[in-house]
């Protein structure tokens, strides 16, 4: 398994259009991915589950990924939460 | 068997189609045992395909019509109808419970709709919308009821709906959509506004058109009148056609107008201008003879959409206008939030009084670094055009001191930066508050222009709720009361070698042009479809006459009285 905690910086937090970006991304993987965010761990393959969390500007959050592309799954989610601007 | 229902005309224009009603469909569902489990999860997952298929077509259209940015939104939605999360507890309430679809489909939606609209932010709880908006689909297709959407409208038709919302109206596709009515609604209701921008025929506040007129019944809306025809007469058809071909013919008459200048009959100048509430409404201004931008709304760059839009976006916007308009004034209003017009990501308490309440420059002037954010873009695209800059319901003279005291410090601030203002920007105050147009000699000392905001400012003299159809009989902008109002403002201008211009509906209005041009007003700004009509009369009137006999309506005792002398004087 791997895992990898990232800042929230993005000043909306995360909402709805990058929130789909990612979703997008991580869909694309066989792995498991999960996000984790106060005690709360959630699919991030789910949109609804992501934005059930209400994750605000400054919030640290932990993305776990296990299967045979894990690897590649927390590479890809590191490149679009840096791209988006939304964390770092 | 025809029917006729009429309405307040709220924009020019014949429209004859099929009715097409936008309206709440009911998805009421009722629990059932299914039978055949597997069958059961199967028709869900039609259902899904078929939503997935709608609303890629949404979101085409939407990119196309609004631009990528707008259509962000409905990539979330299609991602919700693929959610694991929505779909597997679906799935698991048919085949372990033997739950129909539909029901299932609800449970598990409101609780997400719950979830959501219980969090303690703003913008989170507008998702459950989205949830709703989404599901709602699905379970139409469920139970093979019909989602209106207006832009899948793929023939000519008239919209029949309650309201029309500004997403309504955003998707409206003008080469298919020949006109709406709705059930509510005045002349300065936002569709009203909107159907006046886009120059489609529209009928408001019909009360009834929803319950009388059926889906693909034939239509006649005549914009002018505030007349909707259902199932007409062939004969009738023939004559509104008629009508609509010489309504047609006398509007290709005033575009010969497009390219003169606007002078009176004795060759006194005065300037017509255009509001407007996007870069897009630019192309009208243009093509209706505009010489100028006399109001551009600037919160439609905060509507609809999920944040703040960054200070780039608003220079692009702000550059694109300026630009367009080749050196043509460009008065641009500062952002006017709040009240009744919200935003989903700025979370403010709700107000007894919204129209009394923190809005506009009030806002503004708390929530200093929105302000700053879009001063700075409003200075750094000064560089590109003639803009002028104006701030929206100043009541005290502190506030239009403290407003421009900020930008006078961005200014500051850019020019350290490097960046290119320009180095005359005007800048000038609504009107809309009657301490304001009482005090006008004291703010003409400092402002560089006035510009009168008349539907504020006439709901605020008589103190009625321009939303309120119970006191519509107060909206009086001929009411001596705001004439006199309406001359201090000009006089104190004119005084301090000021100008002073008009941005409210009342403006474009033909019975009160000679009034205006009478009273001195220097700048008339209105919906770009009016200008030509407006050039046309002014083009028959005297300033030297009517100056000379017009003030005697400031001293009449009631707006009919003004009403009636002006249209048997002047017109």
């Amino acid at each position: 398994m791997m895992e990898k905690t990232f800042t929230i910086i993005d000043e909306a937090g995360i909402h709805a259009r990058p929130a789909s970006i990612l979703v997008q991304a991580v869909s694309k993987f066989s792995a498991d991915v999960n996000l984790e965010y106060k005690g709360k761990t959630v699919n991030l393959k789910s949109i609804l589950g992501i934005m059930s969390l209400g994750i605000p500007s400054g919030a640290e959050i932990k993305v776990t990924a296990s299967g045979e592309d894990e690897n590649e799954a927390i590479q890809k989610v590191t490149e679009v939460l840096e791209k988006e601007g939304l964390a770092k | 068997m025809s029917q006729l229902l009429t309405g307040i005309g709220a924009s020019a224009g014949i429209a004859i189609a099929k009715a097409f009603r936008l309206e709440e469909p009911n998805l009421t569902v009722e629990k059932k045992e299914v039978v055949d489990r597997e069958a059961e999860n199967q028709r869900f997952d039609r259902a899904i395909e078929q939503s997935t298929e709608e609303l890629e077509k949404i979101k085409e259209h939407a990119a196309k019509a609004l631009g990528k940015d707008k259509a962000a939104i409905f990539e979330a939605h299609s991602l919700v109808l693929s959610d694991p999360e929505l779909i597997n507890p679906v799935k698991d309430k048919i085949i372990q419970e033997g739950s129909n679809a539909e029901f299932a489909m609800k449970e598990v939606a409101d609780m997400f709709i719950s979830m959501f609209e219980s969090m303690d932010n703003e913008y989170m709880r507008e998702r459950a919308a989205d949830i709703r908006d989404v599901t709602k689909r699905v379970i139409g297709h469920l139970l093979g009821v019909d989602i209106p959407n207006p832009s899948l409208i793929s023939e000519e038709v008239i919209i029949v709906a309650e309201d029309l919302t500004p997403s309504d109206t955003a998707q409206l596709n003008r080469r298919f959509v020949k006109g709406f009515t709705t059930n509510i609604g005045g002349r300065t209701s936002h569709s009203a506004i909107m159907a006046r921008s886009l120059e489609i025929p529209a009928v408001v506040g019909t009360k009834t058109a929803l319950k009388d007129i059926e889906n693909g019944v034939p239509l006649i809306i005549d914009g002018q009148e505030g007349k909707v025809i259902v199932n007409p007469e062939p004969a009738v058809v023939k004559e509104y056609e008629e009508k609509k071909d010489a309504y047609e013919t006398h509007k290709a008459e005033l575009a010969k107008l497009v390219d003169k200048p606007t002078v009176t009959e004795d060759g006194c100048r005065v300037e017509l201008v255009a509001n407007i509430g996007t870069p897009e409404d630019v192309e009208g201004v243009l093509q209706n003879g505009g010489e100028g931008v006399g109001l551009y709304r600037t919160e439609f760059l905060y509507m609809g959409r999920d944040q703040l839009p960054t200070e780039e976006e608003q220079f692009a916007a702000y550059k694109k206008v300026l630009e367009r308009m080749e050196g043509k004034p460009v008065v641009v209003r500062t952002l006017d939030i709040g009240g009744d017009k919200k935003l989903p990501y700025l979370t403010l308490p709700e107000e007894m009084n919204p129209f009394l309440g923190f809005r506009a420059i009030r806002l503004c002037l708390e929530m200093q670094d929105m302000f700053r954010t879009q001063l700075r873009a409003l200075l750094r695209a000064s560089a590109y055009g003639n803009l002028k800059i104006m701030f929206p319901m100043i009541a005290t003279l502190e506030e239009f001191r403290q407003a421009k005291a900020i930008l006078l410090e961005e200014k500051e601030k850019l020019q350290q930066e490097g960046a290119a203002v320009s180095s005359n920007v005007e800048v000038g105050m609504m009107v809309e508050i009657p301490s304001s147009a009482v005090m006008a000699d004291t703010f003409a000392k400092e402002v560089d222009f006035f510009s009168i905001g008349t539907n504020d400012l006439i709901q605020y003299t008589l103190a009625a709720d321009r939303m309120n159809e119970r006191v519509s009989y107060l909206y009086q902008p001929y009411n001596p009361a705001i004439l006199r109002l309406i001359k201090t403002v000009i006089d104190a201008a004119h005084k301090e070698g000021k100008w002073a211009g008009m941005c409210g509906e009342m403006a474009g209005t033909e019975g009160a042009i000679p009034i205006l041009l009478g009273l001195g007003l220097d700048e008339f700004s209105m919906s770009a479809s009016s200008i030509l009509p407006a050039r046309s009369i002014i083009s028959r009137l005297s300033k030297k006459e009517l100056s000379e006999s017009i003030e005697q309506v400031l001293y009449m005792d009631t707006a009919e009285e003004v009403e009636n002398f002006v249209k048997t004087r002047f017109l």
